[in-house]
């Protein structure tokens, strides 16, 4: 099983997300096989939830849609098995924290195992609560991945000290969405992850254009796009995949321009 | 640091990072200002000379005879300004608020109740304030709607989801999550992440700590039954929480059964719920096997909640309250009983507790004592009762 250092290994990482499936479990797919193709370093896919309140309307509709098209964990799970031999690079699982606990926690792991899944996000699990799956996670070898906040202050040192694969910073208050300008110091939260450990930091939350990519990746070690490619599968539906190809080629370009 | 704000297996702290400290700094001043004397002197004031505290004891005659059983009491939260015991929780988080140097209160509303009530005390209180209700209890509920922007709130229909009671809290915590620099979350039930199980519990015990009070002057005794209807379930907690070391005192919860538990349309967590994660609480919920949550239905927009508050949730896990599922049908009937046999109409929230009562009453003894909480008033509900009737008519 990959890991998900690896996908920060001497690099910047680009990790894009999208929502399992939307449209279609068959496009989710051809959607991580080609995101895999453009450069992705890390894919996060996210495990459709009828009220997923850490999201803005784009993720929250498209997990309306891969809900009503019939998307369950288990035919995600199923899917991430189809494809597991043909994917080189790391997936992780972005969800909340009840379709873990109603899935069974152990029962989630050893599938995520079991279908090549190397981590799980989950927005509203914080610090204080991650007993509730530090210990399955554990004892399947499947990272937990944490997040930091603007917010977050003197939690990061507390956060980070204890965080595995890679810190989720969040880059702006409020829910995910594409926003016009980050005005939130990320080189200072990073500045603060550094003095405790020397863990990858990624900034997600309202990066869309190559720019923004550039600029945050400057100063992480990798860029989180969800909403945007979000809006590109809702834009064009099933004929979705050559788009977000295209879309992911160009942000990895952006990314790998600073590389060096 | 281990989870905070447990009952039981129950609550905790289920939010997004952004909104941990906000949590924290919330509990923080809680804890300041819950035993501060200046705090509870002024909290006491607006409870006594704005809300019209304590609500009086009624002993309701009428019903009591013409049921057969049990002595029955009325507990008149309804007879608090802005007809619901909402206003007690509103006057302390909103007093808190401005303890802590917020300048603007957020909350949701189902039926409106809390809304009206967070608005009203947003008012009084020189307080900017937005309410988020789903845009089809704006609809069911539109004389609510007008009652808050007289108040000068802005209220936000909310178009995602089932666009009801659970999707005006999601909206909520979005917009809090967004601005919690100078805005506080004015949660209206026993539920959510911890503290505010734990506030709203305790500015709602007085509902109970009166009751007690109230009895022991007039019957020299302690109830046999308190019974509230449960949505998120604070006026029940209110209403329960002095009788709960008092193990002689059954404790009975009413949730919305809708059309029928065995059908899908209903409200009755406890009922047909299972145990999730969800709304920053582990509690149980009206949830499919993949943990989405149900679309649930209730007549009254106040009980259409798809979970319990968990402090509920331990008091029926260890069989201190004993929970019942009450249909809309029956519950139009006790609207409508209580205001033809005591000429009071009930919020069709609490008519669930009142049709449980019928029930119960005549099952008991001539000595015994059943008090019914009656939540709210139910002006809000007469055109929604005559539309389940038949007849349409104008507000």
């Amino acid at each position: 099983m990959s890991r998900i250092k690896d996908a920060f290994d001497k690099k910047k990482a680009f990790i894009p997300f999208i929502t399992g499936g939307d449209p279609s479990l068959e496009v989710t797919k051809s959607l991580l096989l080609a995101m895999q193709d453009a450069g992705a370093d890390l894919i996060e896919v996210g495990i459709p939830f009828s009220d997923p309140i850490a999201e803005g309307p784009v993720i929250q509709e498209a997990d309306e849609r891969a809900l009503t098209g019939g998307c369950t964990t288990d035919k995600l799970f199923d899917a991430m098995k189809e494809i597991k031999e043909e994917m080189q690079i790391p997936r992780v699982f972005m969800t909340y924290i009840n379709a873990i606990y109603t899935y069974g926690v152990e029962r989630f792991m050893k599938r995520c195992v079991e279908c090549g899944m190397c981590g799980v996000i989950v927005p509203d699990m914080p610090y204080e609560e991650k007993e509730e799956l530090a210990g399955m996670c554990r004892k399947y070898g499947v990272e937990l991945v944490s997040l930091i906040a603007p917010t977050s202050h003197e939690r990061i040192a507390m956060i980070a000290k204890e965080a595995e694969g890679f810190l989720y910073c969040v880059s702006s208050l409020g829910v995910t969405g594409v926003r016009s300008k980050i005005t939130t110091d990320i080189g200072k939260m990073i500045g603060q992850v550094r003095k405790v450990t020397d863990i990858p930091c990624a900034v997600g939350f309202g990066i869309a254009t190559p720019e923004q990519a550039k600029e945050m990746a400057e100063i992480s070690d990798g860029v989180i796009v969800g909403s945007a490619i979000v809006k590109i599968i809702a834009e064009h539906g099933e004929e979705c995949v050559p788009y977000v190809e295209e879309y992911v080629r160009g942000m990895k370009e952006a990314i790998l321009s600073i590389s060096g | 640091m281990g989870s905070k704000g447990r009952f039981g297996r129950y609550g905790g702290q289920f939010v997004p990072e952004t909104l941990m400290n906000a949590v924290n700094e919330l509990e923080e001043a809680y804890e300041k200002y819950k035993n501060d004397p200046e705090f509870n002197r002024e909290l006491d004031e607006l409870l006594r000379n704005y809300a019209g505290r304590p609500s009086l004891l009624y002993e309701a005659k009428k019903m009591s005879k013409d049921l057969g059983g049990a002595k029955i009491y009325l507990k008149r939260e309804d007879l608090n300004h802005t007809g619901s015991h909402k206003i007690n929780n509103v006057l302390g988080q909103v007093l808190l608020a401005k303890k802590m140097g917020k300048t603007r209160v957020i909350a949701e509303t189902g039926a409106g109740q809390h809304g009206v009530a967070t608005a009203t005390a947003a008012a009084l209180m020189d307080m900017e304030c937005e309410i988020y209700m789903g845009k089809e209890d704006t609809e069911r509920q539109a004389l609510n709607v007008f009652r808050m922007e007289l108040l000068g709130a802005k209220v936000h229909p909310v178009t995602t989801g089932t666009m009801t009671l659970k999707d005006a809290v999601n909206e909520t915590m979005r917009e809090w999550a967004s601005r919690m620099d100078d805005t506080l979350y004015v949660l209206g039930s026993v539920m959510g992440p911890h503290p505010f199980p734990t506030i709203v519990r305790d500015f709602q015990k007085i509902i109970g700590k009166e009751i007690k009070e109230q009895l022991l002057e007039k019957e020299g005794r302690l109830p046999d039954a308190v019974i509230a209807c449960v949505g998120g379930g604070s006026n029940a907690m209110g209403a329960f929480y002095e009788f709960i070391p008092h193990k002689e005192v059954q404790l009975i919860g009413c949730e919305a059964a809708g059309l029928g538990v065995d059908t899908e349309k209903h409200a009755a967590t406890i009922a047909r719920g299972t145990e999730g994660i969800f709304h920053g609480m582990k509690s149980l919920f009206c949830q499919n096997e993949d943990g989405q949550i149900a679309p649930v239905y209730s007549i009254s927009a106040g009980l259409d909640y798809p979970g319990i508050g968990p402090e509920h949730a331990m008091l029926a896990a260890q069989d201190r309250a004993k929970y019942v599922p009450i249909t809309d049908s029956e519950a139009v009937e006790a609207f409508e009983y209580l205001s033809r046999t005591e000429g009071i109409i009930p919020a069709v929230e609490s008519s669930h507790a009142v049709a449980y009562a019928m029930k119960l009453a005549p099952t008991m003894s001539k000595n015994q004592i059943i008090v019914i909480n009656i939540s709210g008033r139910g002006d809000k509900d007469v055109a929604a009762i005559a539309r389940y009737r038949g007849v349409e008519i104008y507000e």
